[in-house]
């Protein structure tokens, strides 16, 4: 009986030691890329892949594809990946597996993107920087966090600053949440494009060249962006000139773009403070180049604009990438600008839809002013041309949005 | 109380036992799995079957020596379009070299990794053997290995390169359509060419037919796409076999570069999905300042071939693999864009 105890107990001691979950600790050093790449394989999930605090010399990408795993730091300012003289590999790290949490460390200088995350459930990057340390440079990687194809992402209190393209990028995705976070530096400071119920509250979007975009495009597998609040973040002095790669479409953005909305479908933003931004406070528009896709949708829906704090906000526009803007405002444009553009039903009078709706927003020493460029008829019945500038025309019922849930937990 | 939950703890521990045994550990070396009579020279036991395909993969001017293993007594599935269903147990193997001298063969090659893709019950597992300097066997790797190679061209030119083994996830980035992992090369359309076996030269759907390695062949069998450095047949052809072979296993649809929209299986049809006139969505400096992947009549203003002629790793592709330029496939590419209407 005795000895029956003892087997049993150890078969519960083997029994819990499988289900236990380990920490491997990394330290800076020599071959810290063999070190860390094959920690990174041969983890189990739920482990937790912990870096010291120090600076790492990564020369080839890093990659993750186990389920679950923690990859930890010491500190965004402390625990620092290196790519200086990155090798080969098109990004610093890219995790393609779910229920990842990226906590704590910092990836500097990366060759491509940063850090990219494809076809996750379920991705959470926690007190994450990344940076190019040298400033902003068109040889800079395009993104900085960059999850795309995924379900369930969480940004939280993580900085961005130098990315060419977008230093916190969520491109077509599902259930988002990007808070507490930081972006300057970068062309745009914080991106949605073509994704589904995304929440951006809290942040900072400074000295970029546009503050915080939320696109949608044609031609990609997910599109038909819908249902984004922005909400109670600083958009301050987006002054840093557009330094992106021509030809990609955030080289369009126009030097100081305070928030931009793009062909979305029930888009709020509310309690905003947005300042110092030369082209624009707020900005939507439709996607106006050439396309062929039958299934997309270039016109923006239902944009609610509410109780934002909008100073000094287009007193120089861009008269490259905003021609129109600087065109029909002489150059000093209002608070709020929309293209004006409709579908054709609409513009002759036939139907009828709330594309911008205006509740109250606040500007210091006067009443926050706005302007409908209506480009249509600029471009169809150049004669018969005005802008409309009157705010009451566009106040209307506010849209609710869906709450993002994530299903997956942490 | 213990004795209550003798039966279930021992049961837990019954299951936890079996499955820690199920999962087979892979070899250490090379050759513990006796796929070569003479593994240095890679010659095969009998049977390890040798192969090749029509339109390979561009790897920095490797040489790559491809070889199938099948437990006896099963065969695989034909398929034109999709790589052939091959039985549980199979083993798809591949050496990478650098030839010592290319305008001598017999001189040797200088061996520097096998890469094995092994199908079990759940599916193809990706494994990578490292070469040690002595070329007498190779070992398990997961993190791959970098190796400085240098080897003299066929026009007599010392060439270099740094040659990167992949580790084991960057295998995924190529090898994984819908999650799952595949082979890319052995698909009917890839196979129906000739190989000189030692017992003389074959059709390879041929040899392995009377070999009964592969059924459901069907008669006759569908003509082949072309082969794209043989001029005997079309621009057109060949710049899509070019593609198709070395720019599809990402770009298709549910591989890893679905996201980017645009998808140059040979199938395709709709031309901006083929990248005509299309924009570029994610490609930062990738996109060289360039508007369109292709501007049809226009290959200096096409991004493909400016990521194609780029060897800078954040701006060229394919992503992995390649750290040279091809420069017999850059023409190609070039006249067939010039040609677009």
């Amino acid at each position: 009986m005795k000895i029956n105890k003892k087997i049993i107990y150890f078969m519960v001691i083997i029994f819990i030691s499988n289900f236990s979950y380990g920490k491997i600790i990394i330290e800076p050093g020599p071959n810290a890329y063999d070190r860390i790449q094959e920690a990174l394989i041969l983890a189990e999930p739920y482990e937790n892949i912990h870096l010291s605090s120090g600076y790492y010399e990564i020369e080839d990408g890093l990659s993750l594809d186990i389920d679950n795993v923690t990859l930890s730091g010491d500190g965004l300012d402390k625990t620092i990946l290196s790519f200086k003289n990155q090798k080969s590999g098109a990004e610093g790290l890219l995790v393609t597996s779910n229920g990842v949490t990226l906590s704590d460390f910092a990836v500097e200088d990366t060759i491509g993107d940063a850090i990219v995350v494809k076809k996750a459930n379920g991705i959470r990057f926690l007190r994450v920087r990344v940076e190019w340390t040298d400033g902003p440079k068109s040889s800079n990687g395009a993104y900085g966090l960059y999850p795309v194809e995924s379900k369930d992402v969480l940004i939280d209190s993580c900085i961005a600053i130098g990315a060419s393209d977008a230093g916190i990028y969520v491109g077509q995705s599902e259930r988002i949440k990007v808070i507490n976070s930081e972006a300057k530096f970068n062309v745009a400071g914080i991106e949605i494009e073509n994704s589904y119920f995304a929440e951006v509250t809290n942040n900072i979007a400074h000295h970029n060249t546009g503050g915080i975009l939320i696109f949608d495009l044609p031609n990609l597998p997910q599109q038909g962006g819908h249902d984004i609040l922005v909400k109670n973040n600083k958009v301050l002095n987006n002054d840093t000139p557009n330094f992106a790669p021509k030809g990609n479409i955030v080289g369009k953005t126009p030097n100081g773009t305070g928030i931009m909305v793009m062909a979305n479908e029930k888009v709020i933003l509310e309690e905003n403070y947005i300042s110092g931004n030369a082209t624009a406070g707020i900005l939507v528009v439709s996607y106006l180049d050439e396309y062929e896709d039958d299934n997309y949708n270039p016109l923006p829906n239902k944009i609610f604009i509410r109780n934002n704090q909008l100073n000094n906000n287009g007193f120089d526009v861009d008269k490259v990438r905003a021609e129109p803007i600087a065109l029909l405002t002489k150059n000093k444009a209002p608070e709020i600008i929309w293209d004006g553009v409709t579908s054709f039903p609409e513009w002759i009078g036939l139907s009828k839809r709330q594309r911008l709706i205006l509740g109250p927003n606040k500007t210091k020493d006067r009443k926050t002013d706005m302007i409908n460029l209506n480009l249509m008829t600029y471009a169809l019945l150049p004669w018969f041309h005005k802008t409309k500038e009157d705010y009451d025309d566009y106040i209307g019922e506010g849209i609710s949005l869906t709450e993002v849930n994530f299903k997956t937990k942490w | 109380m213990v004795k209550k939950y003798t039966k279930f703890i021992f049961f837990l521990f019954l299951i936890i036992l079996i499955n820690s045994v199920s999962y087979a550990k892979p070899h250490k070396q090379l050759s513990d799995y006796n796929f070569f009579k003479d593994i240095k020279n890679q010659i095969p036991i009998d049977e390890t079957v040798p192969y090749k395909i029509a339109n390979p993969l561009f790897s920095d001017y490797s040489y790559k020596f491809r070889f199938v293993h099948m437990p006896l007594n099963t065969a695989a599935e034909y398929s034109y379009n999709n790589v052939f269903n091959f039985p549980i147990g199979t083993t798809i193997i591949k050496t990478f070299g650098y030839p010592i001298d290319e305008r001598d063969l017999d001189k040797g090659f200088q061996l520097l990794e096998t890469r094995l893709l092994i199908k079990n019950k759940d599916g193809w597992e990706p494994l990578s053997y490292i070469w040690n300097n002595e070329q007498t066997n190779a070992f398990l790797k997961y993190t791959g290995h970098t190796f400085n190679v240098s080897w003299i061209s066929n026009n007599g030119q010392e060439k270099y390169v740094r040659y990167r083994a992949p580790n084991v996830n960057q295998c995924k980035n190529c090898h994984e359509i819908n999650n799952k992992i595949q082979p890319i090369g052995p698909k009917g359309r890839n196979m129906n060419i000739n190989f000189v076996y030692p017992s003389g030269e074959a059709n390879q759907i041929d040899f392995w037919h009377d070999r009964k390695l592969l059924n459901n062949i069907p008669t006759p069998l569908k003509r082949n796409p072309a082969i794209w450095n043989d001029t005997k047949y079309g621009i057109n052809e060949r710049a899509r076999s070019y593609l198709d072979a070395n720019c599809a296993h990402c770009h298709q649809k549910g591989a890893s570069a679905s996201n980017s929209g645009f998808y140059l299986n040979i199938d395709e049809n709709n031309s901006s999905i083929l990248g005509i006139y299309k924009t570029p969505v994610a490609a930062g400096r990738g996109s060289g300042g360039l508007k369109y992947i292709i501007d049809p009549g226009n290959p200096a203003d096409s991004i493909l071939l400016y990521r194609m002629i780029s060897t800078d790793p954040g701006v060229m592709m394919p992503e992995l693999s390649r750290n040279l330029q091809h420069e017999e496939a850059i023409p190609l590419i070039r006249e067939w864009i010039s040609q677009l209407k």
